[in-house]
């Protein structure tokens, strides 16, 4: 028996809705608006305008939400030359980075860290011991830095000249206690 | 006076260089209005609307450079519509009918089209030098004109215009016997350059002396050029996406070995920390870096090239710096004259910013700072006193706080005694512009204190039209005054009309003006122009039966001879 005068059957009400496409395939999501980035500042009604103008200067003069901001034609007062040219290059910058997974023993998830953003072996042996200190069980534990080459094999990190390490990383992992002992011989 | 003969007068005014001294002589009598007019070779006209071309051309038939500005300046930011006016071509047609001997012209904020460029290279025989700055209306077909029919070309120089790419021929279009160039500026042109043409423009134009580049120029490409022009002194990079340890690299670390010649850098667009060290060498005798436009050099990288350019004086950043890395700006460039800070992150989260605090620190290392423009976070009256204190040379002070409306956060003030002290410590300021929370108070100090202001911006400020009135009586060289999202009405706008007629114009959009008050105004002052721009939709329809108190979206007046103007579009009014 179904369960009620309430109740509602979403699938059988999916199956009655009217859309466009082959039945069991289903569109894509609409993506929910976006109210922080707008390329160009759209043209808003006068009263719209008058809104958010007037809510940083009335009452308690509460400063506007980040959404107010976003919306106030030409502010900040940045020449539009600019403003597009920061578009640009923000999406230039977010599309380059050279990211690779890196693997702790025994800690529970993994991270992923951009190879381009350091100068050497030093800065990236600094940052990953800042990633990972929270997992250190004691400090001065010892652990080796490992990567996994192009052809798949687990390579100790810093034998090669570091632009040929970056080229050639393809994951990273952090290897702990006695098997790293063992594996490290002379300290590098 | 009028005894000295004409020769005498003529060798005179000779020496007068500005404007507004030529203005001062012209108007002593009628022998020296002549005597000036036919001898003033540079014609300055900050309104293109203010007087007619023709008018300009028949006074000063013996100018060789002529300089407008076009649309106000919150046209900046998107604040005009896009068709408002602004063009270009009746001058560029006046001036070709009665000034052949224009040698220099140099226009801002207009609209230029590719037929006025091209009538501007076949009507000048003598032209040496374009300049357009934040322009639009042009494709590359018109410098191509340029480049093809302007002989003796010395300078083109395009700042910041929006330019439409149909191609890269334009380059190829200097003749092999262009060799004349001494300025070459195509930064803002976003399509790709013919690399081989550039490159033997440059090697032919030995007395080429500045040049900055597109992205589009690579860096096997800038190696190239700086070989064949080491005596460059303004050097706009290109891309510069260089990766360390590559060949490229290397050879660009020689190149800029031998550019013992420059003083100032810009470009640097998709430049990664690692490529600094390629223009280390330069450092020491740069008096001029702008690296706004290169977000990916940051932290340490950044703070350590700028600290080795001792000798800078003027220096744009975006506030990724922070505030630390200023404070290292601060203890490096002591001959610091001007800086600009611009927000790096406009619309996300706030990351690495900078705060009241750079900017103390930068007032206390560098106290020959006399222009600034600062986007931050925030600020406080503490911070702004202070800066008064190290910096008392400022002309130019610009700061703008992100959040509108923001107060101090410490003490939850407004910002009054903080620009208050601005302006009583910096007898000189000429251009100011304000932000966060204000009330009346900063435009009595403006007022009292602001003696030879000639510019300022308000947004988000003020209280009642008291404010406007303290501005409007007290600053007594103001020439432009803007202002937005103010509750300053009609009461402010007709106190003192006359005002006007000393100012080039006025500029308020989203403050509390009615048609009413604007119509008055312009009834009564028939030498000002009493523009209206209406875009919402409801004006189009109600035109007539708008009532007097329809408060006005945007409102720009200025003085003018030369009457309404006829080319104005749909949605602007003039009254």
């Amino acid at each position: 028996m179904d369960g009620g005068v309430g109740y509602v059957d979403m699938d059988a009400l999916k199956a009655t809705e009217l859309r466009l496409g082959l039945p069991g395939s289903d569109p894509p999501e609409k993506p929910p608006p976006t109210t922080t980035t707008t390329a160009r500042p759209t043209k808003r009604s006068l009263d719209e305008d008058r809104a958010a103008r007037r809510e940083p200067s009335e009452g308690g003069r509460a400063t506007s939400t980040r959404a107010t901001k976003a919306q106030v034609v030409g502010w900040p007062p940045i020449r539009s030359y600019r403003k597009n040219s920061f578009q640009a290059m923000k999406a230039a910058a977010e599309a380059a980075g050279l990211y690779v997974k890196v693997s702790m023993d025994g800690a529970p998830y993994l991270r992923k860290i951009d190879l381009e953003v350091y100068k050497g072996y030093k800065e990236l042996r600094e940052a990953l011991e800042d990633m990972f200190k929270c997992f250190e069980g004691c400090k001065g534990s010892e652990y080796a830095i490992t990567y996994e080459d192009k052809d798949g094999d687990l390579m100790l990190v810093g034998d090669v000249p570091w632009e040929m390490f970056t080229s050639s990383c393809k994951k990273l992992r952090i290897i702990r206690g006695a098997e790293a002992i063992r594996g490290l011989g002379s300290s590098q | 006076m009028t005894y000295f003969p004409e020769e005498v007068v003529e060798h005179i005014v000779d020496f007068l260089g500005s404007h507004r001294d030529r203005n001062a002589v012209s108007t002593v009598c009628k022998a020296w209005y002549q005597v000036e007019r036919l001898s003033r070779r540079n014609v300055f006209v900050g309104n293109c609307y203010a007087i007619r071309p023709e008018r300009v051309m028949a006074r000063f038939p013996w100018m060789k450079s002529l300089s407008v500005k076009g649309k106000p300046h919150f046209a900046d930011f998107n604040l005009v519509p896009y068709d408002w006016g602004g063009f270009a071509q009746p001058w560029i047609e006046a001036a070709a009918r009665g000034c052949p001997c224009l040698e220099e012209l140099r226009l801002k904020r207009m609209v230029v089209t590719d037929d006025d460029l091209e009538l501007l290279a076949r009507s000048f025989p003598n032209f040496k030098s374009l300049v357009l700055v934040s322009c639009e209306g042009f494709s590359t077909d018109g410098l191509a004109a340029i480049a093809t029919y302007c002989r003796g070309l010395r300078e083109l120089d395009l700042q910041e215009n929006e330019v439409e790419d149909h191609g890269c021929q334009w380059l190829s279009c200097f003749p092999d016997s262009c060799t004349s160039l001494v300025s070459l500026n195509f930064a803002c042109l976003k399509g790709e350059i013919n690399a081989n043409a550039l490159e033997r423009l440059v090697a032919r134009c030995p007395d080429l002396r500045s040049l900055k580049l597109n992205r589009a120029i690579s860096v096997e490409s800038l190696n190239r050029i700086l070989a064949r022009a080491p005596h460059l002194v303004d050097l706009g990079t290109g891309s510069m996406t260089v990766n360390h340890h590559t060949e490229a690299y290397h050879r660009l670390i020689n190149t800029f070995l031998r550019c013992k010649s420059l003083r100032s850098l810009s470009g640097f667009w998709d430049a990664s920390s690692c490529c600094l060290q390629a223009v280390y060498p330069v450092c020491v005798n740069l008096a001029a870096l702008n690296l706004s436009y290169a977000p990916a050099i940051q932290g340490d990288d950044l703070i350590k090239l700028i600290c080795l350019c001792f000798r800078l004086q003027k220096l744009w950043v975006l506030d990724c710096i922070g505030d630390k890395g200023l404070a290292a700006v601060a203890s490096s460039c002591k001959d610091l004259q001007e800086l600009r800070v611009f927000p790096s992150d406009i619309y996300g989260a706030g990351t690495t910013a900078v705060t009241e605090e750079g900017l103390v620190a930068i007032s206390s290392g560098c106290p020959k700072l006399n222009s600034l423009l600062y986007f931050c976070y925030q600020m406080t009256n503490t911070a702004l006193v202070t800066v008064a204190k190290n910096c008392p040379h400022f002309t130019r002070f610009r700061l703008c706080i992100l959040d509108p409306g923001k107060p101090d956060p410490v003490t939850n003030q407004p910002l009054d005694e903080g620009f208050g002290a601005i302006v009583r410590s910096c007898k000189n300021l000429r251009r100011l512009s304000l932000s966060g929370l204000l009330t009346d108070k900063v435009f009595l100090y403006i007022g009292m204190h602001a003696e030879h202001l000639e510019m300022l911006s308000i947004a988000f400020a003020g209280d009642s039209d008291k404010g406007m009135v303290y501005v409007l009586n007290g600053c007594k060289n103001l020439r432009k005054l803007e202002i937005r999202d103010c509750p300053f009405g009609d009461d402010a706008l007709l106190k003192d009309v006359t005002k006007y007629e000393t100012m080039r114009s006025l500029w308020m959009s989203s403050c509390d003006v009615t048609l009413r008050g604007c119509r008055a105004l312009a009834a009564k002052m028939p030498s000002l122009n009493v523009e209206i721009i209406n875009e919402s939709d409801e004006a189009d329809e109600f035109q007539e039966n708008l009532s007097d108190l329809h408060k006005v979206e945007k409102l720009y007046v200025y003085r003018t001879v030369a009457g309404g103007r006829t080319d104005a579009p749909d949605f602007v009014w003039i009254l």
